[in-house]
């Protein structure tokens, strides 16, 4: 067995000087009904290269976003990675450590957090960022039970322009508790959410770009929310966005959270992605995971440590802000390598990229008969609705080889309104001949 | 230029902060130190100025204040800093309970297949069958090394697989009219994850004592069972390394109350391929890839923590779940009529990035190979055990451990050398230190897990490492310990400086004065 490196004469040793026959003995307080009684239906090892291969194959009955005109987003966006993020993120020196508990020997996990929040923070407007959370829909639901901490109220309020599996998510983490507000789906921004805040409220959830791709306002829900003593918790989906319009912090948010895939981080199905948290620092000590600080060793030498960690439940346990533990690491890594490539220029620009092929392929669809573009303003996602189900038309388009976006109606299922709106994303990855594919292919289904 | 660390800042004096510390032990500054904002590591093409904006009102006005390095800076950055990090692949890193073993790089690669780093999940389900096989294949090793009948998938690390188990028995027992139940039991000796889970979740988590060898009395159990309880969250092995032999009858007691067993199943590494926990009683476990599977622990994460479930909490299952109708796989991603599933724990389906590389784990080993790697990881604690259990105290050693071997510090009393003290001297003497005062029902608890990874003879050098360790604090050479590391990249970081005045984020040198 390639990856176990004591020889069965190596074993003995052990066995000898442990005073043991077999090792059968070590395991005596298992109970013996139990203890390797089982016959699992299980193969035994292979090779490496017959393993290659069986997971090539079931690889490749995947079709991959490569191989074809791709506009699927709604919360996961597929974009270019550089070859040297990927190629950094697999030193060993990275991939192959721990949590940074050790500081003295974990400076290089420790700065490119410390960078890694400073990049977060000043993306998103804001003063202080964590070390990232499992993803932005998990990060979403600990920005909702911080605000409740925060303002001992228990009112939440959600906009019916959050990521639908966002408002699940918190759906589930919140139970069926009566002060939780969810606003109708709003495909056109129409809601009236100020209307809902009151004084029971802790805080008030708003998505934008929102999952239908609608630019939001934040400034007047932060206003109307800080007069009730509530919180304005501003989630993104699409962080390339953050390169183009003003920032959540600069509109007045209290919580910034949301999904960093699309920066460093391959669409992999779903995860590992990175959830994203900034905040300001009076509201810092009921932030959830962790928090990378700079300081000095004993010699005076900058050096930076995992700190605040009272609000963590290794050390807090059952009064823990959170029971995260394992978080996003090597996707936070990915994201500000990245990120350090890209630059205030670069991001800037690839934002605008992604933004201008989405008006292309906005031009491109919406002028088909029948065919009605929903958003005024927009970044790389949009909403059209069709004249027919959505559904089965991407189901339809899938066989001529597009993929031509998320029907609503899969992540909003039952919803007659619904039915027939079509959820498309362009990037920086999105050719004029995929545009050009997607309304042909459009045009003939419909 | 100086910042206030007294190092050279900007562009132009890069090469002179690279001799403040030697070619192999480099002081790097930070992004924002090196970086512009004028230039980009990355080239797009030019925008086209004839297609209009649809960004209103909305578009940025103000300035982000990011730096960029181009892609030979970046190289440079990323390379310096790693070599600032300790890693399995170039030592031996024995941290109890996380299991620190070696990433087999064939994982790694099958992770970048494009057909699996490059689909969407919300592609349609019928483009990737394969991703939704990979997963029920990946289930299917799952229940059988458990013995159990269903499996969660989507969890994304330990803790929140036993958010996910504790939430499918919070229902069950709702739906079971039994909503009343607030209690749930939680041994001392528990990970933090536990308490923090079980009170996230509005339980009121009661403490169950240690007996004298570690293990849960099944008494204190039952003497702390009534119908107000829940469940228990049981580590087994435990957190002590020890199997808990009582298990079956604390199963049976809990079950006779009208309570669930949630199983901690962080250290299944002992136990895979060997006992199945099914057959123990246990109602929900959560199984971390990123510990026993081998999929990399990357500096802090990402991970899975799937959580097998038993009949009586398989239909409060979370969503997304997969379903087999003859060739065909779907994935149910929402809540139908009636239907008892909990909703979802987060967007989409969990970590396919992590699913395809520990299922390349198991199909290498094989339940020959899993059975073999803890045997041997067992072994390795074990023998490390016998050689050191002279210098050092195993308060529970009289019994095997399993993968992991435990001792406190009491042997170093009166020497002035703390836990802390040996951990940092172990840094000088080229270790990453064990887990260190963790359980917290040992006095400075010293948790090592040496894993199947290591050989015989790194064991040995290891062993000599730390006996020559002991032996030099108890002949009062203190300073090596109360002054270690003196060989790392920097000496002890002041922590408490950290979290009094906290700074989290790099600020310009002026903006940081005038903020004094
Ligand atoms: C015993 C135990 N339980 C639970 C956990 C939590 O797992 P995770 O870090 O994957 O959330 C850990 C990990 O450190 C652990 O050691």
């Amino acid at each position: 067995m390639r990856y176990l490196p004591n020889s069965d004469q190596d074993r003995q040793v052990m066995r000898d000087a442990i005073g043991i026959k077999s090792d059968d003995e070590l395991f005596v307080r298992v109970p013996k009904k139990v203890f390797d009684t089982a016959k699992p239906d299980l193969p035994d090892h292979q090779p490496e290269f017959a393993v290659e291969a069986h997971i090539r194959q079931l690889a490749a009955k995947n079709r991959a976003g490569g191989d074809g005109p791709f506009f699927v987003g709604a919360g996961a966006y597929r974009h270019h990675v550089p070859a040297s993020v990927d190629h950094l993120i697999q030193r060993s020196e990275f991939l192959t450590a721990y949590t940074p508990y050790q500081p003295e020997i974990s400076q290089g996990t420790l700065q490119m957090l410390f960078e890694f929040q400073t990049q977060v923070a000043n993306l998103t407007g804001m003063e202080v960022a964590n070390a990232s959370l499992y993803d932005g829909s998990t990060a979403a639901m600990e920005a909702v039970l911080m605000a409740r901490r925060l303002k001992k109220r228990d009112g939440v309020v959600v906009s019916g322009g959050l990521h639908p599996q966002y408002r699940d998510t918190i759906a589930t983490y919140l139970g069926k508790d009566p002060a939780f507000k969810c606003m109708q789906a709003d495909p056109q921004a129409q809601e009236d959410i100020i209307a809902q805040i009151d004084d029971s409220t802790a805080c008030v959830v708003v998505q934008s770009p929102d999952f239908y791709g609608n630019l939001r306002d934040l400034r007047p829900i932060a206003d109307a929310a800080h007069e009730k003593g509530a919180l304005l918790i501003a989630v993104f989906t699409e962080v390339v966005s953050l390169g183009a319009i003003e920032s959540p912090g600069a509109q007045g948010a209290d919580i910034v959270v949301g999904e960093g895939q699309s920066i460093g981080n391959p669409l992999t199905f779903g995860g590992p992605y990175v959830g994203l948290m900034a905040t300001h620092p009076n509201l810092v000590r009921q932030m959830p995971g962790r928090v990378c600080g700079e300081t000095v060793d004993a010699e005076g030498e900058r050096g930076f440590v995992l700190t605040l960690s009272t609000r963590e439940q290794h050390i807090r346990r059952d009064k823990a802000t959170s029971n995260i533990c394992t978080n996003s690491g090597l996707c936070a890594l990915a994201f500000s390598i990245h990120m350090s490539l890209l630059g205030e220029k670069g991001i800037e620009h690839l934002a605008l990229l992604n933004h201008q092929q989405a008006v292309k392929t906005a031009e491109a669809v919406g002028a088909i008969d029948g065919v009605e573009v929903l958003n005024d303003h927009f970044f790389n996602e949009f909403t059209v609705k069709l004249p027919k189900a959505a559904a089965p038309i991407v189901e339809a388009l899938a066989d001529k080889n597009v993929l031509a976006g998320v029907p609503v109606s899969r992540l909003e299922p039952g919803k007659k309104e619904l039915e027939n709106l079509l959820v498309i994303a362009a990037t920086e990855l999105t050719s004029d001949a995929d545009i050009e594919a997607l309304a042909s292919a459009l045009k003939e289904v419909i | 230029m100086l910042n206030n660390q007294g190092r050279p800042t900007g562009v132009d004096n890069v090469a002179a902060s690279s001799a403040n510390g030697a070619a192999l032990l480099p002081s790097e500054p930070l992004i924002f130190e090196i970086g512009t904002k004028e230039k980009s590591g990355v080239d797009l093409p030019a925008l086209d100025k004839k297609v209009g904006s649809k960004l209103g009102n909305f578009a940025r006005k103000s300035d982000i204040d990011l730096p960029a390095l181009t892609e030979p800076q970046a190289m440079r950055h990323y390379v310096r800093i790693s070599r600032l990090n300790y890693s399995i692949d170039a030592g031996f890193y024995p941290l109890g309970s996380c299991t620190m073993k070696h990433n087999p790089r064939l994982n790694e690669k099958m992770a970048r297949l494009p057909g699996i780093a490059d689909i969407h999940p919300l592609q349609p389900q019928s483009t990737v069958q394969g991703a939704i096989e990979l997963m029920e294949q990946l289930a299917h090793w799952l229940m059988e090394l458990t013995g159990t009948k269903a499996v969660s998938m989507t969890p994304k690390a330990g803790a929140h697989g036993e958010m996910c188990g504790m939430m499918a028995i919070k229902a069950a027992h709702e739906a079971n009219g039994q909503g009343h139940r607030n209690i749930v039991l939680v041994p001392e000796s528990a990970h933090g994850t536990n308490p923090a889970t079980a009170a996230f979740l509005g339980y009121k988590v009661k403490p169950i004592k240690a007996r004298e060898d570690g293990t849960v009395d099944v008494q204190a159990v039952k003497d702390a069972l009534d119908e107000n309880v829940a469940g228990i969250m049981l580590t087994n092995p435990n957190t002590c390394g020890l199997f808990e032999p009582d298990v079956i009858e604390i199963a049976d007691a809990v079950h006779e109350a009208g309570a669930y067993f949630y199983c901690d199943g962080a250290n299944f590494n002992a136990i895979m391929g060997v006992i199945r926990p099914g057959d123990l009683g246990i109602d929900a476990m959560h199984i971390n890839l990123h510990k026993t599977f081998s999929t990399p622990h990357g500096g802090g994460g990402p991970g899975a923590g799937p959580v097998v479930l038993s009949d009586a909490l398989a239909p409060y299952a979370p969503l997304p779940y997969a379903k087999r109708e003859g060739d065909k796989l779907t994935l149910v991603e929402n809540k139908g009529e009636g239907s008892d599933h909990l909703g979802r724990l987060s967007a989409f389906h969990g970590q396919m990035g992590m699913y395809v590389r520990a299922l390349t784990y198991m199909a290498s080993h094989g339940l020959d190979g899993l059975g073999r790697a803890a045997r041997d990881a067992v072994l390795n604690a074990n023998y490390l055990k016998a050689k050191l259990s002279d210098l050092y105290n195993a308060p529970y050693g009289d019994q095997p451990c399993m993968h992991e071997v435990l001792f406190d510090d009491s042997t170093l009393k009166g020497t002035g050398v703390s836990t802390l003290d040996l951990a940092k001297a172990m840094i000088d003497e080229g270790y990453h230190p064990m887990t260190m005062y963790f359980p917290l029902v040992v006095h400075g608890a010293m948790l090592i897990e040496p894993t199947e990874s290591e050989s015989l003879h790194t064991l040995d050098q290891f062993i000599g490492t730390m006996r020559e360790l002991m032996e030099d604090a108890k002949a009062g050479n203190v300073e090596r310990f109360t002054n270690a590391p003196m060989k790392a990249p920097l000496r002890r970081l002041d922590e408490t400086r950290a979290a009094r005045s906290p700074i989290l984020k790099w600020e310009k040198p002026e903006q940081r004065k005038a903020a004094e």
